[in-house]
């Protein structure tokens, strides 16, 4: 018995560890038979199985929606994790050779480092790129990396959603620049030392679009060369206003989404947040006793000229492990481009990225009553409008997320330089380019 | 070390019909991947440039790497301090509950040894909502007696690892010298009587002897439990993202190498490396532990 | 209790049984409360987890953490945890049993085996094959995920039972103390005797020595049993398909569900989710307690 083993393993090394390379990149030579548009409902009659790797919340149902239209086709919805988690997964299995998915739900930051090691599918072979009048500009940029590596689900114009009987109890206005925003934190805290205008502890998801809405633009990528400057005009410039904010302590040094941060929205420790135009669904979920109090408002200015970014929000790609890529590529153009679909996603109190709804009245004239009958979309979607462009992330930009922290986030717990931090983080994201092979500038 | 069974004259394979089961299987899971992860430090696998063989660079990286040796540090740290404390509060209950001077001994045996079966990522979960410095138990803490605890804080962070992880094992502990002190035979406590050895001429003499074999074998197994510190920090980590890192111990910077970095050659070079440090530890303090034994 | 009536009954007992202090030793309650303060702080957060794991997500949210909430929602939350997601929890449950059986059960028969051989027969690779085996052990598994899990995903394991049965079945700590427990337990004139009546090796093993090494073998299956039913990491790297996470696992997606553009906080079923994986292995403890007493005794002697 441990003879045949033992052969098995000997015979498996080498093989795993020739799978385990990921394919050098820069080469668009694509090794199978190109596919045409027409496959697609070819593939569609045909049917066959899937699997789709998703956690958003209407994921389920949306694939039962789309079983009941195509009823030759199965769709297994497989919650692989919360985006890190899922990228360890999906990541683990392009190494292996095996075990990916035929679609994934993949966040707009992460896309091209999974475009970059060769595990996606260009959809634009499928006649893709005639979609793109359907999306808004910001988020279609994010998945057209060189090729069609996904189709937009949601954005994350950002937006500040403030508490408005703290506001009214401590005489607040809302600030519509950030110099009248660290102002107003001044003031909340000044008046009660419990209260924090906001929370942060360092959160690279944050912190760059921050950047980005600063008019900071970090990351040049042009194939494997990569240039980054986190002392940019714009991140500078971020980075002394949150240094006006962190320095003196008036940020809340909550974790984003730790129990005590859910408690400090409840209780009212923490008056706003600056977040994606999906906060509000969140808020109004799991916040129950906001209700009413709630209300969102413009992300502050630098200069009074309004100015966003996106913050979250994911694409869904085709992985090159799929067997039937023609498959996963027609279920992927429903899931994100059909009516019926995106209904279904909506009413999951997703954000959507497709301009028809952005635009639509509905949408638009919704009013709920957590948000003391707001009609919270007209401030998302005007932010969905003001996305600045040009912003690029890395292509090892999940890596880069990892060790934030190690840098930028010692800025955070000694309350000290952010620039500093920021110097640091470069630093270890040069060194780790270079180690990679990258022509790093 | 095992003991030597007495000689025989010609080769008896009868054995390895009880030993091959198991050694096929720890082949399989543990030896090839060992000399997997052997071969794959050998080499450099980039995303840009694909796969190329370098000798022991990455050894030589490694060992010059402040990353590494930082997470290192931090261990054997948790290591100098953590293990003795949690050492000595296991001997201390065994010998209290061995006394026989407890009443209701039994409960005493089973609640301090119930955390062991708690799951470390139960427990971990649980003291990160104990931890909370604002609204968790520490922040009423804080409230009701004026102190100023922050378990999160990065001077507290080790200590409160160090809280979890000595409420994990410390009743695991507490039962091995519990079962050494049960072997020492009634006999020898009845003839300390007569010879007049009182209580800590009884403990010096009888019950701290009978509990050293244990003691080695539960040091080697703590310091081989703190050298792969890895589900504590990491389950913790999202509470307390800055001060726990992605090298804080070197398992979790093998890990975060490998799964967030791809970097996966150099990851298994850091898990050889520090297998190779913690077999050399472990392997002296056995040495050192049965040395003393002879004398 | 007051010091007087103490010594009153310690001269009672003293003049009964003049060696009392050797077997029965006078009761000391400073040493009880003492060890109080030991007993607290074991079960001081098993309490919290009690206590909060009956209250809803509002009442967690707020008040104080070891006071009980405005409404006892232990039971609705138990329900809830169990129907949350189709159920998926009880799958987890379902999925570590599975674990469990296979792994720990395998683990304690692969130990106990070659614990035996080892303690019992001399043959030819026996000093290396303890060598390998001690030296292998101090390898962090955690940094051998890596290549396990390269070389599983070759051979088409992962996500699937066998990625984490497989490797639960090797126990070196099992394997030690059978060792040991043979040593002292299965006399060896016991099995010449029944090699001289003729019985084959294996059949005198399960006939004979396996009773006599049934408290040991209980203790390795429980401290397997342990391992496999908290085993984390594993799982973690060699799963992607939450239906066959196990209960761990599981229960942290469910806290990490708490973040992100999606988030859903359910700290209160991760609580109950946690209540509900510790019972079933305590109650294990409890009712075994005395086995794997009687089996660890053997182990800690030798060094």
């Amino acid at each position: 018995m441990s003879t045949i083993k033992r052969r098995t393993i000997i015979g498996t090394v080498p093989a795993a560890l020739a799978t385990g390379a990921l394919a050098a990149c820069g080469d668009d030579a694509e090794p199978a038979a190109a596919g045409k548009p027409e496959d697609l409902d070819a593939a569609l009659e045909q049917g066959g199985k899937l699997t789709y790797w998703t956690w958003t919340p209407s994921g389920e149902a949306q694939a039962a929606a789309f079983t009941a239209q195509y009823p030759n086709v199965e769709v297994d919805v497989v919650n692989a994790g919360t985006a890190t988690d899922e990228y360890t997964a999906l990541q683990n299995a392009v190494a292996a050779g095996s075990g990916a998915p035929d679609v994934a739900q993949i966040e707009y930051y992460a896309l091209q480092q999974f475009a970059l090691s060769d595990s996606l599918v260009d959809l634009a072979q499928y006649g893709f790129a005639d979609l793109e009048p359907q999306y808004t500009a910001s988020t279609w940029a994010a998945v057209n990396l060189g090729g069609i590596y996904g189709l937009p689900q949601d954005s994350g114009p950002m937006i500040m959603l403030y508490n408005q009987a703290i506001f009214d109890q401590f005489g607040l206005t809302v600030p519509a620049t950030w110099d009248e925003y660290v102002a107003a934190a001044e003031t909340l805290h000044a008046a009660d030392p419990d209260r924090f205008l906001t929370n942060d502890a360092g959160d690279p998801g944050f912190a760059q679009p921050l950047i980005w809405q600063a008019g900071g633009r970090p990351y040049t990528v042009d194939g494997t060369n990569v240039a980054i400057d986190l002392q940019d005009e714009g991140s500078r410039r971020w980075a002394d206003m949150w240094n006006r904010m962190l320095q003196p302590g008036l940020l809340a040094p909550i974790p984003t989404w730790s129990d005590d941060w859910w408690k400090a929205l409840s209780n009212g420790t923490v008056a706003s947040l600056i977040s994606g135009s999906w906060m509000p669904g969140i808020l109004e979920g799991s916040v129950p006793e906001g209700a009413g109090n709630w209300r969102v408002a413009p992300v502050p200015s630098y200069d009074g000229t309004p100015a966003t970014a996106e913050n979250g929000g994911s694409a869904q790609s085709v992985l090159k492990q799929s067997a039937n890529p023609a498959l996963a590529a027609a279920f992927l153009r429903w899931l994100n481009s059909s009516p019926e679909s995106i209904a279904v996603f909506l009413e999951n109190g997703g954000f959507p990225s497709t301009t028809a709804e952005l635009a639509s009245a509905e949408f638009t004239g919704t009013a709920p009553d957590y948000f003391g009958g707001q009609q919270i979309n007209e401030v998302c979607v005007a932010a969905s409008e003001n996305v600045a462009t040009g912003f690029q992330y890395l292509p090892f930009q999940v890596y880069a997320n990892s060790v934030f922290p190690d840098t930028v986030g010692t800025a955070y717990t000694e309350q000290g330089d952010l620039n500093a931090g920021l110097e640091a983080w470069q630093a270890s994201l040069e060194s780790y380019g270079e180690t990679q092979g990258f022509q790093v500038n | 070390m095992p003991p030597q069974a007495p000689r025989k004259p010609r080769r008896d394979w009868r054995g390895w019909q009880f030993t091959g089961p198991f050694a096929a299987v720890f082949v399989f899971v543990f030896i090839a991947p060992l000399a997997y992860a052997l071969w794959l430090s050998l080499f450099q696998n980039r995303l840009v440039g694909g796969n190329a063989f370098v000798g022991l660079e990455n050894y030589r990286t490694a060992l010059t790497d402040p990353q590494f040796w930082d997470g290192f540090l931090r261990v054997l740290l948790f290591l100098l301090v953590q293990v003795p404390i949690m050492l000595a509060l296991a001997l201390i209950a065994a010998l209290a509950i061995d006394s026989a001077r407890l009443y209701a001994t039994g409960l005493f045996r089973l609640v301090i040894f119930l955390p062991y079966a708690v799951p470390a990522v139960v427990a971990v979960l649980m003291w990160g909502f104990i931890y909370g410095d604002h609204f968790g138990l520490t922040a009423d803490l804080n409230e009701l007696l004026g102190t100023d605890l922050r378990p999160f804080a990065p001077a507290w962070m080790t200590a409160s690892l160090g809280n979890i992880v000595t409420w994990e094992y410390v009743g695991y502990n507490m039962l091995i010298f519990y079962s050494a002190l049960k072997t020492v035979p009634y006999e020898l406590y009845e003839a300390a009587e007569i010879d007049g050895a009182r209580g800590v001429q009884v403990l010096k003499a009888i019950k701290l002897p009978a509990v050293r074999g244990a003691v080695v074998i539960a040091t080697i197994f703590s310091i081989i439990g703190s050298f792969q510190l890895f589900n504590e920090p990491n389950v913790l980590k999202p509470l307390a993202n800055n001060v726990i890192n992605s090298y804080f111990t070197p398992n979790m910077y093998a890990y975060n190498l490998s799964f967030a970095g791809q970097q996966y050659n150099y990851s298994a070079t850091i898990a050889i490396v520090m297998g190779v440090i913690t077999a050399a530890i472990a392997y002296a303090i056995q040495l050192r532990g049965t040395r003393r034994e002879d004398r | 209790m007051s010091t007087a009536t103490r010594n009153h009954r310690t001269i009672h007992h003293r003049a009964r049984r003049p060696r009392h202090s050797v077997a029965n030793p006078r009761k000391s309650l400073a040493l009880t409360l003492l060890m109080g303060l030991f007993l607290a702080y074991a079960l001081v957060p098993l309490a919290w987890l009690f206590i909060n794991a009956s209250k809803t997500q509002t009442d967690l949210f707020g008040g104080f953490g070891l006071a009980f909430g405005d409404s006892f929602a232990l039971w609705d939350n138990i329900a809830r945890t169990f129907t949350y997601d189709d159920g998926i929890f009880l799958r987890w449950l379902g999925n570590t049993l599975l674990y469990v059986v296979a792994g720990a059960g395998g683990a304690t028969l692969l130990a106990t085996l070659a614990g035996y051989g080892l303690a019992k027969y001399t043959f030819p690779g026996r000093k290396a094959y303890f060598a390998v085996i001690l030296g292998a052990i101090a390898v962090p598994g955690t940094a051998l995920a890596v290549p396990t899990f390269l070389l599983f995903s070759r051979l088409e394991l992962t996500n699937t039972p066998w990625a984490i049965i497989v490797p639960s079945l090797i126990s070196p700590f099992g394997l030690y103390l059978i060792w040991v427990y043979t040593l002292e337990s299965v006399p060896k004139e016991l099995l010449e005797a029944a090699r001289i009546d003729g019985a084959g090796e294996m059949r005198i093993f399960f006939t004979i020595a396996a009773k006599l090494l049934a408290p040991g073998i209980v203790t390795v299956a429980l401290f397997a049993v342990v391992a496999t039913w908290n085993n984390y990491f594993l799982p973690l790297i060699m799963l992607s398909d939450p239906n066959w996470y196990p209960l761990t696992v599981g229960l942290n997606q469910w806290s990490e569900q708490a973040s992100g553009v999606a988030a859903e906080p359910i700290f209160n079923l991760v609580l109950t989710g946690s209540l509900l994986t510790i019972v079933p292995i305590v109650a294990v403890f409890v009712l075994l307690q005395r086995f794997w007493q009687s089996g660890l005794s053997a182990g800690s002697v030798k060094g």
